[in-house]
């Protein structure tokens, strides 16, 4: 039982803050972010340089890492930076990759090097963070596959050279059975981009007929496992964004002086602080838990991935929240890092399920 | 990182759970886990069976009787014993005394005192809050005035658990006025039989005697009995307080309450179904489990980095003591509700042993209102959770 980092991750963690640090600082982070592209090649391609890509891989497709632990380690890394770069759906979208039947070995290396590009395209606009409730369609043809449909709100689908998109081959939305993963060429797709609010860019897919290749017949525990991997990103992800909140907020109630003393000597702030602290440990709990459950049997998993979302929508309101509350008016600037990282940990709660969509899925998890 | 236990601790879990089916009487296990009243000699029965195994003081270093375990070790066997219905080791002297007197006490004061903690010769008490000194304890009267050999004590202290019980007490006095008040507080420890001191009860809400106020008038209390330096007591207090690892989150307590809120829940029929399957009550029972399982690995993280017998942060201690009194409050309080009306009946007799008479409602709702009440003090003594939350939030300011 030890709760640091091992020796390697520790050292890849220490190289990607180092980075960040000198090349990613804040104002660098908001122009790339509001940027017409939303993201940066160069980056990109420097951080895959520097083995961050292939951090977020076992050595079975061709990377070094790969679990639970390692994913912790890079996205606590982005976090603390607000990186806007597509490093969750090339997770995801490289993951169920991996796990797929077929031989994906040479996309893999190309994304590992950064020269190719991922999203991940599920969740669709009806589908409310439900993983089964795909009603895209794939159709099969002279050719191979058609597809047809709408994907939602895919982060960075603008980035991605090639698009991961789940489909039904049969069954109704809702079943399990049927969810087909197939690879779609972004030159063939039809993508509506649109900037996010709390930094880079997103994009619907709509799917007319679009050619794609098959990867997994039978799609949904490769989703399921994806999506897993990507709450312990947005887990540790989140913890890092709320280090920084607590950090900035800490040092505003110790410099900030309202009637002749620093508004940390006021006891109703202190006790808001405390709240924020000890939820905030927490906090990082669930996102270990999770972290360590990656690599267990489903339905460990399932629940300890779920408890963390959960925990880190419920937490990540309070701290985004009171951050802005106990800065007061500066709280609300957008000049002020501040606010930016609130509003990515706030978003972060709408990502592959709110709070309460956790809470009910750990329920059910537990009839099971 | 790692969570999980090794081969050695698994091997250890084992041997904890061997020894607790095997030297656990049944009798006070079955007392435990129906909530039943505890008399001195059960916890003093347990206290023995645990020393003679060499587990009583089980966070003590090994050159005074401690087993020498490691952070992993003591969790194992807290949560176990609490699975078990063990019942809880009564700290006074073993878990608070006992470390304090290892660490500033005088040679012949660990002599003296520490063999007769581990046999149960002396049961003590605690001496420190005083009736204008709760959650400010720094502003404690009781004072001890030097008289050649012995120190005269005047004063009154209060909340005083299992007093009625206790042979001694350590008690924080005041030695002197000058300065900061925190600076001239001092260590002593009381025989409670010494002419001037009187032991009063004082009833709780619960209806129980658990609590109490001694007073002292002109008590004599030899020099010898000063622990560590005149006007330094606060600084051991300070220690003593922090000191209380890996029982200060009450984890294994919460696991064992949070079954038993299961199983009512499981019990409990509302519109014909288990009360566990209704979403609003599914909803409430699912924030306390995910919390509960995140203080456990909260607790692991903190017991991890205070190493083996050392002192948690003191922000982390008061991070523990929040959030481990909230959750189990929170589990008592969703046990009171899932009875619904017959949360309400209680016939006090019902906690004593032997009680034969026909259960009112289902037969675990007899306890279940008082404990609820009785666990309102969670968040009170120990210094306030208010309290808490500013030594949380001073440590981490540095102001």
């Amino acid at each position: 039982m030890y709760f640091h980092h091992s020796e390697d991750r520790q050292m890849l963690a220490d190289m990607l803050g180092r980075y960040l640090q000198q090349r990613y600082p804040f104002d660098i982070r908001n122009k790339i972010s509001a940027s017409p592209e939303g993201w940066s090649r160069t980056h990109w391609a420097e951080l895959a340089e520097l083995g961050v890509v292939g951090a977020l891989f076992g050595e079975g497709a061709g990377g070094f890492g790969g679990t639970g632990f390692d994913i912790a380690a890079v996205f606590e890394g982005l976090g603390k930076a607000l990186v806007v770069e597509p490093f969750l759906g090339t997770l995801m979208a490289g993951q169920a990759l991996a796990m797929a039947a077929g031989k994906q070995d040479a996309l893999l290396a190309e994304v590992i090097a950064g020269t190719t590009l991922l999203a991940f395209a599920h969740e669709e606009p009806q589908s409310r963070y439900d993983v089964s409730d795909v009603e895209t369609q794939a159709l099969p043809n002279s050719a191979g596959w058609a597809l047809q449909g709408c994907k939602a709100v895919v982060p960075q689908i603008e980035a991605a050279d090639r698009i991961l998109v789940s489909a039904r081959i049969a069954g109704a939305p809702g079943d399990e059975a049927g969810i087909g993963l197939f690879l779609v060429d972004k030159a063939a797709a039809r993508l509506r981009g649109y900037p996010m609010v709390d930094g880079g860019r997103g994009g619907e897919l709509v799917l007319d007929n679009t050619p794609a290749t098959l990867v997994a017949k039978d799609g949904f525990p490769l989703i399921e496992q994806a999506i897993a991997a990507g709450i312990v990103a947005l887990a540790w992800e989140a913890v890092a964004v709320m280090d920084v909140l607590k950090t900035t907020t800490l040092d505003y109630l110790r410099t900030r002086r309202q009637f002749g003393v620093p508004i940390g000597k006021f006891q109703a702030l202190q006790h808001r602080m405390a709240t924020v602290a000890l939820e905030i440990e927490l906090a990082r709990s669930a996102a270990i838990s999770a972290a360590d459950a990656l690599g267990q049997d489903r339905r460990t998993r399932e629940r300890a991935v779920s408890a963390a979302k959960y925990t880190i929508g419920r937490v990540g309101t309070l701290v985004a929240e009171e951050s802005i509350q106990m800065h007061g008016g500066i709280g609300m600037t957008w000049e002020l890092p501040l606010s930016h990282y609130a509003k990515r940990l706030t978003m972060i709660g709408h990502q592959l399920g709110d709070e309460d969509h956790h809470l009910e899925r750990f329920i059910a998890l537990g009839h099971a | 990182m790692d969570l999980h236990f090794s081969p050695e601790e698994m091997a250890f879990r084992e041997e904890v759970r061997a020894f607790l089916k095997d030297r656990l009487p049944t009798r006070i296990a079955e007392k435990v886990r129906t909530s039943k009243r505890l008399t001195k000699q059960d916890m003093a029965e347990w206290h023995a069976i645990l020393n003679e195994r060499g587990w009583y003081a089980n966070h003590w270093p090994k050159e005074y009787g401690g087993p020498g375990w490691s952070v992993a070790q003591a969790a194992i066997f807290d949560i176990e014993s609490a699975l078990a219905h063990a019942p809880r080791i009564v700290p006074f002297g073993v878990s608070m005394l006992g470390p304090v007197l290892i660490k500033y006490g005088s040679q012949a004061q660990k002599d003296h005192w520490l063999p007769r903690i581990l046999d149960g010769t002396d049961w003590w008490c605690q001496g420190y809050s005083e009736p204008g000194a709760g959650s400010d304890l720094a502003s404690l009267k009781t004072s001890a005035v030097r008289d050649g050999d012995h120190y005269v004590v005047n004063g009154q202290k209060t909340w005083t658990t299992l007093g009625q019980y206790a042979d001694m007490i350590f008690c924080l006095v005041r030695t002197s006025t000058e300065g900061k008040k925190q600076e001239g507080i001092s260590f002593l420890l009381i025989d409670m039989k010494t002419p001037g001191v009187e032991v009063r009860p004082i009833i709780l809400l619960d209806g129980e005697h658990e609590v109490n106020e001694v007073f002292f008038t002109d008590v004599r209390v030899p020099a010898e009995n000063l622990v560590g330096e005149e006007n330094k007591g606060w600084t051991y207090a300070k220690y003593l307080l922090t000191y209380e690892r890996a029982g200060l989150a009450g984890v294994g307590g919460s696991m064992a309450a949070f079954n038993h809120l299961k199983e009512i829940a499981q019990s409990q029929r509302k519109g014909g179904r288990p009360l566990a399957e209704d979403p609003l009550f599914a909803a409430r029972l699912a924030r306390l489990e995910i919390n509960l399982e995140n203080l456990k690995i909260t607790n692991l993280r903190v017991l991890a980095a205070s190493g083996s017998g050392g002192s948690a942060p003191l922000e982390m201690s008061a991070m523990l003591k929040i959030c481990g009194t909230e959750i189990r409050q929170e589990i008592t309080s969703l046990t009171r509700r899932a009875l619904g009306p017959y949360a309400q009946p209680f016939v006090s007799e019902a906690l004593d042993e032997g009680f034969n008479g026909a259960p009112i409602g289902p037969d675990y709702a007899a306890p279940v209102a008082v404990d609820y009440f009785n666990n309102r003090k969670l968040s009170i003594f120990g210094g306030s959770n208010e309290v808490q939350r500013e030594i949380i939030t001073k440590a981490l300011l540095e102001l």
